[in-house]
């Protein structure tokens, strides 16, 4: 579904990601992880086009979608959340799908689980709120995103993507920043997206969670891609436990995973 | 070859137009609108020191440049300090000063004669073939060394260093121990004294007037925006391809195309490439 | 760690919260809370030229009119888009040479160089400000500034369009009071149907610009493309209000792409309240007689805006509608802690 081939970005004379390829198959959940500063962040902006790579090409389902501008990207189906989130935070939480409903490609596809067409786009946000897990019943949806606590607005960062009813989600560190009951009510959301029929890519520093959903496993180091495959394929590799921490607390996360 | 020497000349004269602003983008990110009020102003205080108060031409120099570099100080201590961080704010007020004091000095000002600024050694000489006024080249002479010693200072002494490092990333010099606020503090009288010197290194080829306080506004911007918002050695380059420019023009086209010139010069770079020339921020990407 | 043994708290009042949200009207009284402001608004404005017939005061009702379109359009900018316009002149100037021309070389009655000029002058600005948009909000601040300052001065050097003179001798309106109710007619239209605009998924969509646009662009949609449309629609006042200046004054010339009209729209807005709509059409009520007044002092004004517009920056005031506002839906009291 997704090709990179030998993404490189430079900054000025730092080397952010250096010759990275992988593939993506559809219905994968793939996860990236790898010390801070490894560049997985980059490598998600420049999949999705928000920064332009020195070298290299990406390919989506066969289209070279290399240098797009960004939006052009997500119209295809490309879509991301941001790592430092973002919501608008002026506008209650409804009203923040209400603006990725208006783009042209919520309008082709109705959103997630339009049928092919957009109603009322002040109703079909609050659906997708109450898909998402916001209850329906309550204020909740009608709240200032300013004054909504980290595990909703996550959830509301990928709400921002399913309204455009996406093929591809990047989730940069849609983990960090909750707490153990938070992520264990996120996890089957995750499945539930991926039953949808949506491809994930998912950053993350919370292994042991990330591991359940998973299903291969990507490392970085230094902008360059160390090892992939399946979470247990990584995990018991010595150059994985090297790169990231010492030698004892594998151990530990080892024996959870 | 009269195209040389008159556009360097011009270039020069660019480059002394555009420091100051650049200076005080480049570090506080703020842009300074009211620097070609302060380049009038400066002018105006020359004159009274010097006809008014009869004092040396040195002299009278030295305290303009020195006031209004207070000026400037001053304008970041109460004015803009409140409003840092906040764009929009930022922009309005900035704004707001330069045309309260160009529009104040319209009113206020002089009034009735044509103040000019004597020549600081009249007479020309004949430079292959081509007569140039001596102050002209004085000004090319000026106007190199203050290139180089500004190049010195940001490289070789604490407090330029310290200039650049928050010019390149604000955050990383404040955990270093750099204090933002005053460098910022120093950066906008820098800059206005910079504009002070460009005024009194300029004006005596001319009349003092508002006018000229909004030809150097826009002048200096263009220069800056070609050259990148926040380079100054990419306003110096700016300021020649822009310089010779409009001399060529001027030769060509005739006079009056100036100031297409620099408007033409900032269109264009703002579709071709707008970080400019030697733009250290990516004006179209941004760091999530 | 606080001395003080009381706090103020601001709660709306019953009313607002019933009649504003919710939208439970259950009384006349309720119904009036909501309207009235906005009755009040329209009604003076209608009635004005009626209550003040002297010559003198009718060309301050358009004076006002015309400066508001202008407030509101650097409002909507600024605060539902998040682009400083610091040059509001260039679309008076614009709008105002457009259908000056138009009526002086080409003949078209004032019937139809208003609104050609409106909208062919908003095409022309907004391509103008185009090369801006995709970057960041500084640059649209200093391009938006330089346009006035570089068109005066490349039309005086050029000599084109009448040069320093500028063209005279244009139709006026048929007759004052069309003139006065047209401006106030096209001031009120704007400043509702605006009120509307900003509430509408499109509008939205603008808001939306102006507080994260990386987020915008991530959901599919092209930040240039919305930065201007919001340009568009902001010029499109503009140019009217520079159109109707020449068919008042009969006349067009630099003098129209005057620092005035730059920042006399900035002062309004931050006095009368950012992003209230109402607020820049209130300041205008109140700096444009000032400024008739001042008329004497010639750039002064100028100066005295500017000075306004610091004090008022600086000291973060929010501006009276703002305020009004706070006062009308909401009481205070203080409580102790």
């Amino acid at each position: 579904m997704l090709h990179v081939e030998e993404a490189t970005k430079a900054f000025g004379g730092i080397l952010a990601l250096n010759r990275v390829s992988f593939d993506l198959y559809q219905g994968d959940i793939l996860g990236i992880i790898g010390p801070n500063g490894s560049g997985k962040t980059t490598l998600v902006n420049c999949i999705t086009g928000f920064v332009t790579m020195t070298s290299g090409k990406i390919f989506f389902k066969g289209k070279d979608i290399t240098g797009k501008p960004a939006h052009k990207i997500a119209d295809l189906g490309v879509t991301r959340t941001f790592q430092i989130m973002r919501p608008y935070y002026s506008l209650p939480a409804y009203k923040n799908l209400v603006i990725p409903l208006f783009s042209p490609r919520a309008k082709r596809t109705g959103g997630w689980r339009g049928g092919g067409k957009l109603g009322d786009r002040n109703t079909v946000g609050i659906d997708i709120l109450e898909e998402i897990g916001f209850e329906r019943d309550s204020f909740v949806p009608y709240k200032m995103a300013s004054s909504l606590p980290t595990g909703y607005l996550k959830r509301l960062e990928l709400a921002r993507c399913l309204a455009l009813k996406p093929e591809i989600i990047l989730c940069d560190e849609v983990f960090s920043g909750l707490s153990m009951s938070e992520i264990a009510s996120m996890v089957p959301l995750i499945e539930r997206l991926q039953m949808d029929g949506i491809t994930l890519i998912m950053i993350e520093h919370r292994l042991r969670e990330l591991f359940r959903v998973a299903n291969r496993v990507m490392v970085l180091n230094f902008g360059e891609k160390l090892v992939e495959g399946t979470p247990e394929e990584v995990m018991a590799n010595p150059k994985v436990k090297e790169a990231y921490f010492g030698s004892e607390e594998v151990e530990e996360v080892m024996t959870y995973a | 070859m009269q195209i040389l020497i008159y556009g360097t000349i011009n270039s020069i004269a660019l480059t002394l137009m555009a420091l100051g602003f650049a200076l005080v983008y480049g570090i506080s990110r703020v842009p300074n609108f009211a620097h070609g009020a302060i380049y009038v102003v400066a002018g105006f205080i020359t004159w009274t020191c010097l006809k008014a108060l009869g004092l040396s031409y040195f002299l009278s120099a030295l305290i303009a440049i020195l006031i209004t570099g207070v000026i400037g100080a001053m304008i970041y201590r109460f004015m803009l300090i409140r409003v840092r961080g906040m764009a929009i704010s930022e922009i309005i007020a900035s704004y707001a000063i330069g045309l309260a004091i160009l529009e104040g000095l319209r009113w206020g000002g002089f009034k009735g004669m044509t103040y000019t600024l004597p020549l600081f050694i009249p007479g020309s000489v004949n430079l292959a073939g081509v007569p140039v006024d001596i102050h002209r080249l004085l000004l090319i002479g000026i106007g190199a060394a203050v290139i180089v010693l500004l190049w010195l200072f940001t490289h070789y002494t604490r407090i330029g260093l310290a200039l650049r490092g928050m010019a390149q990333d604000e955050r990383a010099a404040l955990m270093l121990g750099i204090d933002s606020d005053l460098m910022a503090l120093l950066a906008t009288a820098f800059g206005s004294m910079l504009a002070g010197l460009a005024a009194i290194v300029l004006l005596p080829l001319g009349n003092i007037v508002v006018e000229a306080g909004y030809n150097v506004l826009i002048l200096a911007i263009a220069v800056c925006i070609v050259g990148g918002l926040g380079s100054w050695m990419g306003a110096v380059l700016a300021a020649f391809l822009i310089g010779f420019a409009q001399i060529l023009t001027v030769v060509y086209l005739g006079s009056h195309y100036q100031m297409v010139v620099a408007l033409l010069a900032i269109i264009f770079t703002l579709i071709l490439r707008p970080s400019g020339l030697f733009g250290q921020q990516k004006e179209l990407e941004e760091r999530v | 760690m606080a001395k003080a043994d009381r706090r103020k708290e601001r709660l709306d009042r019953g009313i607002k919260v019933r009649s504003d949200g919710i939208y439970a009207l259950l009384s006349w009284r309720e119904l009036a809370y909501l309207v009235l402001p906005r009755l009040v608004l329209i009604v003076g404005l209608l009635v004005l030229p009626l209550v003040m017939p002297s010559l003198y005061w009718q060309r301050v009702i358009s004076n006002v009119c015309l400066y508001a379109l202008l407030a509101l359009s650097f409002d909507f900018l600024a605060h539902y888009v998040g682009l400083v316009s610091l040059g509001g002149a260039l679309f008076i100037g614009v709008g105002a040479y457009i259908a000056a021309l138009l009526n002086k070389y080409l003949g078209f009655s004032i019937i139809l160089t208003i609104p050609i000029a409106s909208i062919a002058g908003a095409a022309i600005c907004t391509l103008l400000l185009l090369p801006c948009l995709p970057l960041r909000g500084v640059y649209f601040a200093i391009v938006s500034l330089m346009y006035p300052l570089a068109a005066m001065r490349i039309i005086e050097a050029l000599n084109i369009f009448g040069g320093t003179d500028g063209i005279m001798g244009i139709d006026s309106f048929p007759s004052s009071w069309a003139e006065q109710y047209f401006v106030i007619v096209m001031v009120l239209l704007f400043l509702f149907g605006l009120r509307r605009l900003v509430n509408l998924d499109i509008g939205l969509v603008f808001r939306g610009v102006k507080d994260n646009d990386q987020a915008v662009r991530a959901s599919g949609m092209s930040i240039t493309y919305y930065k201007s449309v919001a340009v568009f629609i902001a010029s499109i006042m503009g140019c009217l209000a520079g159109a109707c200046l020449t068919h008042i004054y009969m006349f067009s010339g630099i003098s129209l792409f005057a620092l005035d009209f730059s920042i006399l729209p900035i002062a309004a807005t931050v006095i009368g309240g950012g992003g209230t709509l109402a607020g820049p059409v209130i300041g205008c009520f109140i700096l444009v007689p000032i400024s008739e007044l001042l008329r004497e002092f010639g750039t002064l004004r100028i100066a005295f805006y500017a000075v306004i517009l610091m004090a008022f920056i600086v000291f973060k005031s929010e501006g009276l509608m703002v305020y009004g506002q706070r006062k009308y839906h909401q009481f205070e009291r203080w409580v102790k802690i």
